[in-house]
């Protein structure tokens, strides 16, 4: 078991007459044994964080900074070192929208096999633990209800026994009773001693299950810390905004837009929306290194 | 002069076999309605009826007293609704910009449209693919708005949603509904949300195994 240590990643995508800035000098270290839940609107950066580590970016990426896994550094890493030793073996990653990422002309059962196959799984003990019974695997992608296909996706992610498991927006249209369940089976890895990166919007869900939440804006991290404090008690508006929007607070949005990542302001890239703002703002805060960490001036 | 309002009597609807059997709802100028329920009770499939986007087995549909006789692009009073749907992506065209997509109706209001629901010029001329599912819905909202429904149905409209837009969006229905009278049925499998949104939530129960 290994940390993985983000250390001040950044990426950029290089478009005709345009740099979008989508992940901008994050860092973050994740332990076996932990859940960190990274949320933010969507389009503020967190899938391309997870596509960095797994080596999914399109070519016209540029990335900085490094991403330590033990002693492999995976922004370096070549295709076939992380087809063969990382993706799937040491992290797992469960796709957003599963349904759409299984091969429509295969069973589930084919595709678990295959994969299990390769990465010198059990399907069956996969199968098992995903809560999947043995009709379901023969049924065929476009059979298989929204709860059914994250379950295969998760059975396909957890058949190699990767000790991290990254989720990205696994909650998404399943209803309360399937959430729950899915959450209490990444609490079960987590406190196997499995690490879980859980990406999402879902603030509920992310304080279900997470230890540490990570806010992020505008391809940065604002706020991390404990899970109860950062949504109990935050430190950033930004991050005190989104947990007040939720329906059972304030039910307000934030007012404003997010920025452009292709314009993203030299100062706070929250300024502009936020009501503590004052001439300071204009020059970029820092996340400060404390446990509860905040990236602001003028923190709540 | 007959009440205004929108309303499902008996409906029997699915897709080969029955999903729903025998639902009835009313949605009242002004109100608005939640309709809760697991995955597969049917949620959508009474949605689309009601939006006139699917035939029923059996069961009326009503539009201020008139009966509706035919569905899909034979429906006559389809733009009296407006629909929102879970997944932006799959309801915009790709090839649009938001602005057309926001013309698409048949409007000469999109700035107007689009100050309704926060998109900022730039954001406009851009294409699906390049703005966030957050904004993409913004735009289905100010398509959904052009021809000032007398009836919106938004179907889990803020699953892909921050909380921040979902309240956001929300409140611009709210909005609408204060200036036109409209009516709404709200659909989603968030009880927390409805419990805040809606005036009065039916639920749908379980289906039945087959």
């Amino acid at each position: 078991m290994v940390n993985l240590e983000i250390d001040r990643v950044s990426v950029r995508f290089a478009l005709k007459g345009a740099t979008v800035e989508a992940v901008n000098d994050v860092s973050l270290r994740i332990r076996p044994g932990e859940c960190v839940a990274l949320v933010g609107e969507s389009g503020c950066g967190k899938t391309v964080l997870a596509s960095a580590l797994l080596g999914f970016l399109p070519g016209n990426a540029e990335t900085s900074g490094s991403a330590r896994l033990g002693d492999v550094e995976l922004l370096d890493a070549t295709d076939h070192e992380l087809a063969t030793t990382i993706r799937g073996r040491q992290i797992g990653l469960i796709p957003q929208s599963p349904a759409s990422h299984l091969t429509p002309v295969r069973t589930a059962r084919s595709q678990l096999e295959e994969a299990a196959r390769v990465l010198d799984g059990d399907a069956a003990r996969a199968a098992t633990r995903a809560g999947l019974a043995p009709e379901h695997l023969d049924r065929y992608p476009h059979e298989l209800s929204g709860g059914m296909a994250q379950r295969v996706a998760n059975a396909l992610a957890l058949v190699g026994d990767p000790w991290l498991l990254i989720a990205d927006e696994p909650t998404t249209g399943l209803d309360r009773d399937l959430v729950d369940g899915l959450l209490d089976e990444f609490r079960r890895l987590v406190d196997d001693g499995h690490a879980v990166l859980l990406i999402t919007h879902d603030l509920a869900a992310a304080h279900r299950i997470a230890d540490r939440i990570a806010v992020m804006y505008a391809g940065r991290i604002v706020e991390v810390g404990p899970a109860h404090e950062v949504l109990g008690d935050a430190k950033h508006p930004y991050a005190r905004g989104l947990a007040n929007a939720l329906p059972e607070r304030d039910f307000l949005p934030i007012p404003g837009q997010p920025p452009l990542l292709t314009n993203l302001p030299d100062g706070c890239a929250f300024a502009p929306r936020c009501d503590q703002a004052t001439a300071i703002c204009e020059e970029r805060p820092v996340l400060t290194d404390d446990e509860h960490a905040v990236a602001c001036h003028r923190p709540c | 002069m007959p009440p205004p309002v929108l309303t499902g009597t008996g409906i029997t609807a699915g897709y080969r076999h029955p999903v729903v059997t025998d639902v009835s709802l009313t949605v009242r100028p002004g109100q608005t309605v939640g309709l809760a329920g697991p995955s597969g009770s049917g949620k959508s499939t009474v949605a689309r009826v009601l939006a006139l986007l699917h035939k029923p087995f059996s069961g009326t549909v009503e539009i201020d007293g008139e009966t509706v006789t035919g569905y899909r692009f034979q429906a006559a009073q389809r733009t009296r609704i407006g629909v929102l749907f879970q997944q932006p992506r799959l309801s915009v065209d790709p090839r649009f910009t938001l602005r057309q997509a926001i013309a698409e109706p048949g409007g000469d209001r999109v700035e107007e449209l689009a100050d309704l629901v926060m998109l900022t010029g730039d954001l406009l001329g851009r294409r699906p693919h390049e703005v966030s599912d957050g904004q993409l819905q913004r735009a289905c909202l100010a398509r959904a708005l052009a021809l000032e429904p007398r009836y919106l149905i938004c179907d889990e409209m803020t699953t892909m949603l921050d909380a921040s837009t979902t309240a956001a969006l929300v409140g611009v229905i709210r909005a609408y509904q204060e200036r036109t009278g409209a009516g709404v049925l709200a659909i989603s499998h968030d009880a927390t949300l409805l419990a805040r949104w809606a005036d009065e939530t039916v639920r749908l129960s379980a289906p039945p195994p087959r």
